[in-house]
């Protein structure tokens, strides 16, 4: 592993492999949270804290208590109650100690704490088999990819407020063909080669 | 069949279960952050509307000011008197009487009255037509997208013929309107009893204000001049009603050259 290929992993899960455009993991809070700007950048830094932690955290539940009793078949549930764990408890430190990173955070963690992003990401790291240093830049990165996906999605749609559509397309069609449009800009990087 | 391949997996998992639990619960009690236990019995009490009328993001952040002492017990003018009694009581104070309010749209020319300079095709917003001019001759003309209709909480404000009407029954003078209206024109006056006031926000000098709109105030100071009580001033070009001093008399309404003098 070399510096090198760690920023084309790194490179690669934001643009290329976005998780919401190219593999449409958390498309839930996606749509549901891109209204404004101000919020999608909450949730995204949400996403990216929760996503860098539980990285690090499931990847070593994997390798020193699934891998050892041989029990890699039960790996998502082994993840779900990590990562909820992880969440519930970083939501009671920051409380604590961070009230000001809790109050723009808060109300967005409880949220994510089984979303599919996060434990996609757990799941792709154990799957590519990323050691403990890639699996943690990977998920940040993947991270940082859905928080630049949403933070456009949002600035778009609130363009679309503004929009007049034919009555059958007001609301949500809209805002899913916008999300597709979006999604087509990205399948552009899909072809972006190195080496 | 193996028991051990069921037997592992089932310990492991209440182990970690089990262990995630215990940190959980260590946690809970080591990052406990103790908060006034008034706080969710005033947020109770409120309304719980977050109607914002109140100048707090909601009804949580006004809860935890009137604990800290930074706003009063009546703040909440929505709920009223019976809100305010309540939350005194939770603090342990004497309640204020609350005064009630409810707004007005000073600009009474619907699409009948008022007259056009062009056609705006423009995005379907006040803000946005505010910085074109919108259609209207008038710069003081209510534009009729429905900024302040779609900021009420309560639906209270509806459009009609082009021109924004509050419900005086529905509304609850929170302001949340007040804000969003780009050319100012909503006010807040008392919902106890029935007022005067002028139904139109025009600045405009006499000549510009009756060329741009046939009821607009043009300012000619007939009403200040009657009035018994003193509670009409002409301020650059339009006149004021302090509703605080106005009587209900009506000798205004009837003196006034452009019938633009209301009773709400």
């Amino acid at each position: 592993m070399s510096f090198t290929s760690v920023l084309l992993l790194m490179f690669s899960a934001i643009l290329i492999d976005n998780f919401i455009f190219s593999k449409f993991y958390g498309c839930c809070p996606f749509l549901g949270v891109s209204k404004n700007p101000s919020t999608a950048l909450g949730m995204g830094a949400a996403v990216t804290f929760v996503m860098t932690v539980s990285s690090a955290a499931t990847w070593l539940v994997y390798k020193y208590l699934l891998v050892r009793f041989g029990l890699e078949y039960l790996r998502t549930m082994a993840f779900i109650l990590v990562i909820a764990a992880i969440v519930q408890l970083i939501e009671m430190f920051l409380k604590r100690f961070v009230p000001a990173l809790y109050r723009s955070l808060g109300i967005y963690l409880p949220l994510i704490t089984t979303n599919c992003a996060v434990l996609g990401a757990a799941l792709t790291n154990v799957q590519r088999g990323y050691n403990l240093i890639e699996s943690i830049c990977f998920g940040f990165s993947a991270a940082v990819g859905f928080t630049l996906a949403i933070l456009l999605f949002s600035g778009v749609r609130v363009r679309l407020e503004n929009a007049d559509p034919p009555k059958c397309f007001k609301g949500f069609p809209t805002t899913l063909i916008a999300a597709g449009l979006l999604a087509m800009a990205f399948a552009g990087f899909s072809g972006v080669r190195f080496g | 069949m193996n028991t051990e391949m069921i037997i592992i997996p089932v310990i492991i998992f209440a182990s970690l279960g089990l262990v995630s639990g215990i940190l959980l619960a260590v946690a809970s009690k080591l990052f406990a952050v103790k908060t006034d236990e008034r706080i969710p019995m005033i947020t109770d009490a409120l309304p719980g509307a977050n109607c914002g009328g109140c100048g707090f993001s909601g009804c949580g952040a006004l809860a935890e000011s009137i604990v800290k002492g930074e706003a009063k017990c009546n703040a909440c003018s929505v709920g009223g008197d019976a809100v305010a009694a309540k939350i005194a009581g939770i603090m342990g104070t004497d309640a204020e009487k609350t005064v009630k309010k409810r707004a007005f749209i000073a600009c009474s020319a619907d699409s009948t009255i008022a007259k056009k300079q062009c056609d705006y095709e423009g995005a379907y917003d006040c803000l946005a037509a505010s910085v074109t001019g919108g259609e209207g001759a008038c710069r003081y003309r209510c534009l009729g997208y429905g900024n302040c209709t779609k900021a009420c909480a309560y639906g209270a404000i509806s459009v009609k013929n082009g021109v924004a009407v509050i419900d005086s029954e529905k509304c609850v003078g929170c302001g949340a309107c007040i804000e969003k209206c780009p050319r100012k024109l909503i006010r807040l006056l008392p919902a106890d009893r029935s007022v005067f006031t002028v139904g139109c926000s025009s600045r405009d000098r006499g000549a510009d204000a009756s060329k741009a709109c046939g009821i607009s105030c043009i300012g000619c100071g007939i009403c200040a001049k009657v009035c018994t009580s003193q509670a009409i001033s002409v301020i650059s070009n339009l006149a004021v009603i302090d509703p605080e001093k106005c009587t209900g008399c009506g000798t205004c309404a009837e003196k006034c050259p452009r019938h633009i003098i209301i009773r709400v």
